[in-house]
């Protein structure tokens, strides 16, 4: 593992002449020498999160550009189909957790480089734990999970009085997505680009089959595998529910879903099918991921470092006829609930913590249920895990102006449940409470308030 | 265990058990492994490419280590090919991987038959004078041939092979082959048999909006002396005449109808795309036509003729809102016919293989079928010669490129990949390459530029100081992330070359890693 002294220089050959060396085309930021590419290796801090298909490339990627201090959060065990693209994986890694392989084999193949891995739930980390990096790198499939780490990103945002984002606490994101030939890359500052959720309607959500077409008018073999899967199963299995990770339980709706084409003379229900209709899969191959990865990294290094313009901000690419690569400069939703300066609550000074828990759970734009809330770090009623619920339930009586320390205004942390396109998701919202009747109170600084 | 095809369980989904046979099949020579060519293998060699031959005559230095995936500490000093090729094998044990330790550009002067063995060479970091040699040996030999580039934060992809047809093009959003401008005499008869009048509200909810658009542009038909809706008023009345025949306002099927009318008023025969590779020279067969050619021949005179102006039908349909038995009804339909039209198809083709003294069974029944239901769909990509290219490009698009504003700094790197081969052959290092030099090189790349653009034909065209002294800066390093880029984007270009599927990038990819504008430049 040691890196002999008389080496290092060249190692850094090719990166050192985009790092040493001043250039025309570059950031205002960018200051061009040794001391920026060992600034680099020393005191930048990314945060890679999901160790898949796009992860493996973002890690590998991000060490061979000149960052030292990695970590890679996912909770998920390698499977036999991602091998064939996420690439730090083998065949008897299968059921070992995936950060950690991945870690392991990108510091075995790169030296000098550290990666923590977290094997865990992005939603088990306190908060705090990603104010720690200097960027946060998102390799994900799932909307769910990129919109939860947009919030807990933009819940680091303050607004000065003039409502402008204070750049000390602007958390850059670097979020890429594939599914077969396509892909998008983008820069997420918060306060100045638009966020995850201002743009939202660039992942629309998945359109599910009528329960009565599945019931009483099948036409397609995807049909016939929901109707066994959605319906069929409950009848029959009376409150076992079902796991698509579990071979039998799969077979069983196969099974079903044949015997159900063949009765109405629908062609295609295929085993395969089967999988990919019940567990939603999307087709996912190694360019892409590779392309997406290295477009990511490559804007990681150049907002480190200054050391080229970036994208602004969101990049396509579609490889299915020809090759289509598009930057388009998208804009902040001015109204947003997450990266805006957050939604104003105004309260009397005497409501207590339950109290408001119970108006989030009432208030329109929020309708967040089961809320944990925190204030400046420090945990003032948490829902779970138990442990904490216990040493934070006696809070609940206490009136949130004397947890919060008795100021007239503060910004307050929530995370909780909320519904979105008919389904429970968990999110955190940034909310700034006010206290009326205390001093340092004005009229102004109610207007524009919830 | 089934283990070797769940493994590909991802890719399956999109190219197919017929893909991967391809790719199964596929020898690849990578020239040069760079991280570039290190990345571009990586992506193939997870895909299960048949076998891999890594060529490069290098020994692995410190600086190798920092930029490439495929080496470790432990490579330095011995032989590049064999470290990375070692390092390829252990990502999928199903690939044959094999490597020579020899210089690409000695190769392609010394050795030109060798590269008649491979399915496809991917040609990385070669100078333009090694470009121009190995293009014209892979063309003689037809072997696929692709060369990817990464130079600081740009570089270059370019495919040149002489013709790759495509079959199954697979195209993101393709209006489906209803017929409901032209509806065949069963398809008519089908709608005809049911009376939307007689039903009663669930039936009438359940007929399929195909049925009710062949129905109703039948009765405007018969009103308007046998022409359908074309104006925009006459469009107009067609959808009021469908909303009129809703029942209920919730019923799905008519609103489908609506949404769908355009289908009704599209013209009738094939589309320019497809006219033209119909058109081509090509599909005056010889014995050495290739299957593509033989049947787009068949299918020229299927239009002729049986087709009576239309490809075959593909014979699939969309889902609808519908019952089951009206739908699989209907689905029966348009298999017929697409089934009708195959064997008309078959026999043409039977007999233009006749004509040209080829075996009759040359072309399997599974290929004629596939050839049918894509006919729509079908593409040729033609690649200029890279000698054709770099002697005469299109000079009005050049000038295009240079001035637009989104174009100007990919067609800025184009012109300065090339002026910096220029330069290093003739000063021996790229520009920037080395330290102490920089202001030097600045005016001499300025000057090889300007020599280069005023050799195109481009007097006067001038390319910004800042780009040119963005080239020097660059040194021709290749960094990580770009080569990653390029090599993805290789590697992807890779598999549509050999699975014959998906559509094949035209033209130079330039990179433009300074805003990620990258360009096609069709010159
Ligand atoms: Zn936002």
């Amino acid at each position: 593992m040691a890196d002999s002294t008389t080496n290092q220089p060249s190692r850094t050959r090719d990166l050192d002449k985009l790092l040493l060396r001043p250039g025309n085309l570059v950031a205002p930021i960018f200051d061009p020498g040794a001391q920026l590419r060992d600034d680099i290796g020393e005191y930048a801090r990314i945060l890679v999160v999901g160790a898949g298909g796009l992860g493996c490339e973002l890690l590998k990627d991000l060490a061979l550009s000149g960052f030292k201090n990695l970590e890679v959060i996912d909770m998920d065990r390698i499977e036999v189909t991602n091998l064939n693209r996420q690439f730090l994986f083998r065949l008897e890694d299968v059921g070992k957790p995936k950060a950690e392989v991945a870690a392991k084999r990108v510091m075995e193949r790169v030296s000098g480089v550290n990666i923590v891995p977290h094997f865990c739930r992005i939603e088990d980390k306190e908060i705090e734990f990603y104010n720690d990096f200097s960027i946060i790198v998102l390799g994900l499939d799932s909307i769910e999970a990129r919109s939860y780490i947009n919030a807990v990103a933009c819940s680091f945002l303050e607004y000065d009085s003039n409502d402008n984002p204070i750049e000390e606490t602007v958390k850059p994101m670097v979020d890429g997505g594939t599914e077969g030939f396509k892909g998008h890359a983008r820069i997420i500052m918060p306060g100045s680009t638009p966020c995850f959720e201002c743009t939202i309607w660039l992942f629309p959500p998945q359109v599910k089959f009528p329960l009565c077409t599945l019931a009483e008018t099948p036409r397609t073999p995807a049909h016939c595998i929901e109707y066994a899967h959605l319906i069929k199963w409950d009848e029959v299995h009376s409150g076992k529910s079902f796991d698509p990770d579990e071979p039998e339980h799969m077979k069983w709706v196969y099974t079903e879903a044949v015997k159900r084409a063949e009765l109405f003379g629908i062609q295609g229900v295929t085993y395969s099918l089967t999988q990919g209709v019940v567990k939603n899969i999307i087709p996912a191959i190694a360019s892409t991921n590779a392309i997406v990865s290295a477009a990511c990294a490559l804007e990681t290094l150049k907002l480190v470092s200054g050391c080229s313009k970036t994208l602004s901000n969101y990049l396509t690419y579609n490889g299915v006829e020809g090759l289509h690569v598009k930057v388009t400069e998208f804009v902040r939703d001015k109204d947003c609930l997450v990266c805006g300066p957050g939604v104003l609550v105004e309260l009397d000074t005497t409501v207590t913590l339950q109290k408001f828990i119970d108006i989030l759970e009432e208030h329109p734009t929020l309708l967040l249920s089961k809320a944990s809330v925190t204030h400046r770090g420090k945990n003032l009623y948490m829902q779970a895990p138990p442990v904490l619920e216990e040493m934070t339930r006696s809070n609940l009586k206490l009136p949130l102006f004397e947890l919060m320390g008795k100021v007239s205004k503060d910004v307050v942390h929530v995370t909780g449940s909320t519904t979105k396109n008919d389904q429970k998701t968990s999110c955190l919202r940034k909310l700034r409470i006010a206290f009326k009747g205390v001093d340092g109170m004005t009229d102004t600084d109610m207007a524009g308030g919830a | 265990m089934a283990e070797p095809k769940t493994k590909y369980d991802r890719q399956l989904r999109i190219w197919g058990e017929q893909g991967q046979a391809a790719l199964e099949k596929a020898s690849i020579c990578l020239l040069n492994c760079g991280p570039t060519g290190s990345e571009t293998l990586k992506n193939l060699v997870l895909g299960g490419v048949g076998s891999i031959t890594v060529i490069d005559g290098s020994k692995v230095e410190a600086g190798d280590l920092g930029n490439n995936f495929m080496l470790d500490e432990s490579c330095l000093g011995q032989s590049k090919a064999k470290c990375v090729c070692s390092f390829l094998q252990e990502l999928n044990d199903a690939v044959k991987a094999k490597f020579i330790e020899e210089y690409p550009g000695e190769l392609i002067e010394t050795n030109p038959s060798f590269f008649s063995q491979f399915t496809l060479v991917v040609a990385t970091q070669l100078v333009e004078s090694s470009m121009l040699k190995l293009d014209r040996i892979c063309r003689d030999a037809n072997v696929k041939l692709i060369f990817a580039r990464s130079y600081g934060l740009t570089g270059l992809v370019r495919i040149s092979v002489k013709e790759h047809t495509v079959v199954d093009s697979k195209p993101d959003h393709f209006l489906d082959d209803l017929r409901l401008n032209n509806p065949w005499p069963e398809l008519k008869q089908f709608a005809e048999s049911i009376d939307l009048k007689a039903l009663d509200p669930v039936a009438h909810k359940h007929i399929p909006y195909v049925v009710i658009l062949v129905k109703m542009a039948e009765e405007w038909a018969k009103a308007h002396g046998g022409s359908l809706p074309s104006t925009r008023d006459e469009k107009k009345a067609f959808k009021d005449l469908l909303k009129a025949g809703m029942l209920a306002f919730d019923e799905d099927n008519f609103k489908e109808a609506v949404e769908a009318s355009f289908k009704v008023f599209a013209p009738l025969g094939i589309s320019p795309d497809l006219q033209q590779i119909i058109n081509d020279s090509c599909t005056e067969v010889h014995s050495n036509s290739s299957n593509f050619w033989v049947l787009v021949a068949a299918l020229k005179e299927f239009v002729a003729n049986e087709g009576g102006g239309e490809a075959p039908l593909e014979g699939s349909i969309p889902d609808m809102t519908s019952s089951t038995e009206l739908y699989v009804n209907l689905q029966k339909i348009y298999q017929a016919k697409a089934e009708a039209d195959f064997l008309v198809i078959e026999q043409r083709a039977r007999n233009i293989l006749k004509g040209i003294g080829k075996d009759l069974d040359s072309i399997p029944k599974t290929m004629i079928k596939s050839f049918c239901k894509n006919a729509r769909k079908l593409k040729v990509c033609r690649y200029r010669s890279i000698e054709d290219e770099f002697n005469n490009p299109s000079l009005s698009e050049l000038q295009k490129y240079l001035t637009d504003e989104e174009c100007s700094i990919a067609m800025g790197f184009y012109i300065l990949l090339r002026a910096a081969d220029r330069f290093a052959a003739n000063y021996n290092s790229f520009p920037g390459q080395f330290e102490g030099a920089m202001d030097e090189d600045i005016s001499r790349l300025k000057t090889t530029a300007v020599g280069l653009l005023s050799d195109l034909g481009c007097n006067g065209s001038i390319l910004t100081e800042d780009l040119i002294n963005e080239m020097c800066r660059f040194g021709a390093s290749e960094l990580h992330a770009v080569a990653a880029f390029i090599g993805g984007i290789a590697s992807q270009e890779v598999i549509k070359l050999i699975t014959e599927q998906f559509v094949p990038m035209s033209g130079t990819f330039i990179f433009n890693g300074i805003d990620q504008k990258s360009q096609l430049l069709v010159l």
